[in-house]
């Protein structure tokens, strides 16, 4: 039976490294079920994350050869063999053990975001195509790859001042909602650092769920943040009709 | 003696087990009751497998087809479940799902519509009308992410990666619950007055399943043994669509709205063989028969390459199908190299949900043990001998809701129990001793012949002999199971949690495996080769599962009598007929 080498990060936060581990390859084999192999017949204690298996939790998020992915999406014959294949944890977050991490901050972000809150007069009918773009960002399964990819939290450790593409698309689906009343465009601005994106797409990239984040989130949202703070003649038609401010 | 001043130790009015449509559904009515809640979650929170049911929420809201109505619902219910049910659950069920559907859409869910604006329904099997409201075939992320959202935004506390392994209880009643952080392995002390449990499933003891690590029967365990009961747990469901190939997927969930949408089962000669076991309902049979007719179709040698069959939904344009199902076309896609559009899916019978549970009240969802509730797919009752797909997710929902308001009644009306030392104690000695052990063997290869068992002997099939050596065969692997030894730290050690996950499953199999063989007939999931057809006398029993001195005594009760309304109700069938 054909072999490959995965090589693992083995380790905490104070100290680990690479590991190798020969794993035998089946067909269809995913990266998840050669981790799973390691835990099974090598190495017990091996930390991963995962629950579907099928790419609709978002758990077992890694960076396979460089690349983040999902690990039960990411084929084991579509990498290279002849070289080890290399599985380390996200980087943008602290590591706990071995590929597990502490993503704990993703959930303080949204905390900040004020809930969906309906029109008082909502009569409850929606149509499809007023439906779609919310149901688009309303995909995300919160693997956070778009978080570890995004260079503001990955090289600039922003995460006091920037809530990163997962809440940009979380705030978009809210605002976009048919029936929603509230303006979250003084949260972008302020609480969740919009304007340190500088649209370099890499979260679309590697979105599993191919939510266009960049165009359909994140640039929309950037041109509501603009329209409510920075637009001068938008200034003074609220100031004379005294139009509702963000919240 | 323990002092658990040594530990971290919270209080709550009620602690939710379980963080899943039915734990988050019972935090958000508990806290909307004005109790102090708190939910424990073995996963980070929405992650649980709630996220993997894709057809929809079965609910009778009419939008689609005018004439559906609860009763319909409520008969459909009873005739999948082979009037097995909780009869009150059932009611209760039909009546309040659209309801409970349309608070999430004002909690922001974005369902598909209609073209006159309304929540749109799809077909199902079992369901004799458009009754599924969807999004796609992700309608299971949709509702935890509203109830995440919602419950984040009430300001409910979470214990993110935290099992819990032992229930406390003082004078018989439930006093709080003790466990252990994932990531650094301490240990946790819960006090609580009322206890939910929602932890679902038993999926990860059979070998090929739907269902995820966290499945292992947990809160069925650990209910039991605080001295609760568990009715119906012969009743295992196997869905009649997982994935076969490639290996490394096999069981994943192929959700039932494909044949929803049309698709069609084939066998290798390309006959549509459910004209043979169904032909009125054909692929929309209820998913024992259809599981059955998979199954049968392989064993007598008309199955698929890999040891399936063909379902197919190439016959619809591609862009429908792309838009309906999507996750279908991506998993296929990219995890079998099938272009769904073009050609068939090879799909086979999968593990994926359990019709037992906790024996609850109808109204309340309370156990036996005092303080104690159980909703979801812990508990039994809804869905007797086998559940129509789509009633999974308005049952998380409509008991969901009554569990945690019932628990909020329970816990104003009591004061917190004793925290029995020696619980703790017992549970902690127990949980650390595979570190001292030396030598011992690897959890992970006693889990592997746990599934073996499980699978081979006590799958969809059934018969005295394989049991009887089923039970043999479990009592062989306690004995390993107590012997297992871990390497490492106690630092996210999964070696080390899948050595406490396997006393669950042993328990929750052991319950199977009795409740199977006792049940001497065949109904809905449990199919016996020696005992083919309908008993009588066994349709108006459950069994029941309890624990007396230590050991495991099964009893049967009578299923509730229905009330004349809804006996007539029933009757009816006749006339409407089952499918449309």
């Amino acid at each position: 039976m054909a072999e490959a080498i995965l090589e693992v990060f083995r380790g905490d936060r104070e100290s680990g490294g690479a590991k190798q581990y020969s794993v035998p390859i089946a067909p269809g084999m995913v990266v998840l079920d050669a981790l799973h192999y390691v835990q099974g017949h090598l190495e017990p204690d091996l930390a991963v994350r995962w629950n579907c298996k099928a790419g609709k939790c978002g758990s077992c998020s890694a960076e396979v050869n460089g690349r983040p992915r999902l690990t039960c999406k990411t084929r084991m014959d579509s990498l290279p063999q002849d070289k080890p294949i290399t599985v380390y944890p996200m980087k943008s977050f602290p590591v706990i053990k071995d590929l597990v991490t502490d993503v704990s901050w993703n959930y303080r972000v949204n905390k900040k975001i004020p809930a969906f809150a309906p029109k008082p007069d909502a009569k409850w009918k929606m149509y499809q195509e007023d439906v779609e773009r919310g149901q688009e960002f309303r995909k995300c399964i919160e693997c956070f790859l778009c978080q570890n990819v995004c260079h503001v939290l990955r090289d600039h450790n922003k995460k006091e001042e920037f809530g990163g593409p997962r809440f940009f698309v979380r705030t978009a689906a809210l605002e976009m909602h048919p029936l929603d009343s509230r303006n979250r465009a003084r949260l972008l601005k302020d609480e969740l650092g919009i304007g340190y994106c500088n649209i370099t797409k890499c979260c679309t990239e590697v979105c599993p769920e191919e939510i266009h984040i960049t165009d359909n989130a994140i640039i929309p949202l950037k041109e509501r943040v603009v329209d409510e703070f920075y637009d001068p003649i938008l200034k003074l038609v609220r100031k004379i009709r005294g139009a509702p401010k963000p919240d | 003696m323990t002092d658990i001043s040594k530990y971290e130790t919270h209080e709550y009015d009620v602690l939710i087990i379980g963080a899943g449509g039915a734990g988050l559904r019972a935090a958000i009515e508990a806290l909307a009751q004005g109790a102090r809640v708190a939910v424990v979650s073995k996963s980070l929170l929405g992650k649980a497998h709630t996220v993997m049911a894709e057809g929809g929420i079965a609910a009778a809201m009419a939008n689609v087809d005018k004439a559906d109505n609860w009763k319909t619902h409520f008969r459909d219910t009873m005739n999948g479940g082979k009037r097995l049910n909780n009869w009150r659950m059932a009611q209760l069920h039909a009546q309040e799902a659209p309801d409970r559907v349309r608070e999430l859409e004002q909690w922001g869910a974005l369902f598909d519509r209609t073209s006159d604006g309304e929540i749109l329904q799809r077909a199902f099997g079992g369901h004799s009308f458009k009754r599924l409201c969807h999004v796609g075939d992700r309608t299971g992320l949709e509702m935890i992410r509203t109830l995440q959202d919602r419950g984040v935004q009430q300001g409910f506390d979470v214990f993110m990666e935290c099992t819990i392994i032992r229930l406390l209880t003082s004078d018989g009643r439930i006093s709080g619950a003790f466990g252990y952080w994932r990531e650094q392995g301490r240990f946790v002390v819960f006090r609580a007055k009322a206890i939910v449990i929602a932890t679902g499933g038993i999926g990860k003891a059979y070998r090929v399943t739907s269902n995820s690590w966290e499945y292992t029967g947990d809160g069925m365990a650990l209910a039991y043994e605080a001295g609760a009961d568990l009715q119906d747990m012969e009743f295992v469901q196997f869905h009649p669509t997982g994935m076969v190939w490639p290996p490394g997927v096999q069981g994943i969930l192929v959700t039932e709205a494909v044949r929803g949408e049309g698709g069609i089962l084939r066998n290798k000669n390309g006959e549509r063989f459910m004209e043979k076991y169904d032909p009125k309902r054909m692929e929309l049979s209820t998913r024992d028969v259809v599981a059955r007719s998979i199954y049968t179709e392989v064993k007598e040698g008309r199955g698929s390459e890999h040891g399936g069959a063909f379902l197919d939904i190439s016959h619809k344009p591609a862009e429908y199908v792309k838009k309906k199902l999507p996750s279908m076309y991506h998993q296929f896609k990219e995890l079998a190299d099938v272009d769904i559009t073009k050609g068939p899916m090879e799909v086979g019978p999968t593990c994926h949900y359990m019709m037992g549970g906790i024996r609850v009240e109808a109204e309340t969802a309370q156990a036996s043990v005092p303080g104690l509730f159980a909703a979801g797919e812990a508990a039994a009752g809804l869905h007797g001998a086998n559940r129509l797909g789509g009633n999974s997710l308005s049952d998380l929902l409509v008991f969901g809701r009554r569990a945690g308001l019932s628990a909020t009644q329970h816990a104003k009306s009591t004061a917190h129990g004793v925290i029995d030392q020696q619980q703790i104690a017992e549970a902690e000695r127990e949980m650390l001793a595979p570190f001292d052990r030396s030598p011992g063997e690897n959890p992970y290869s006693v889990h592997r012949d746990l599934q073996e068992v499980m699978q081979n002997l006590v799958g969809i099939f059934r018969t005295e002999e394989d049991m009887t050596k089923a039970l043999n065969e479990l009592e062989k692997l306690k004995a390993r199971a107590a012997h297992v030894r871990v390497e490492g730290s106690r630092m996210f050690n999964p070696g080390w949690h899948l050595a406490r996950d396997l006393k669950s499953m042993l328990t929750v199999s052991e319950a199977v495996t009795r409740s199977a063989l006792a049940r001497k007939e065949s109904r809905g999931a449990h199919s016996r080769i020696d005992f083919p057809g309908y008993d009588e006398q066994w349709g108006r029993q459950n069994n029941v599962t309890s624990r007396e001195a230590g050991v495991m005594k099964l009893r049967q009760v009578p299923v509730k009598e229905l009330p004349d309304d809804l006996k007539q109700l029933l009757a009816e069938e006749a006339t409407l007929g089952a499918a449309k």
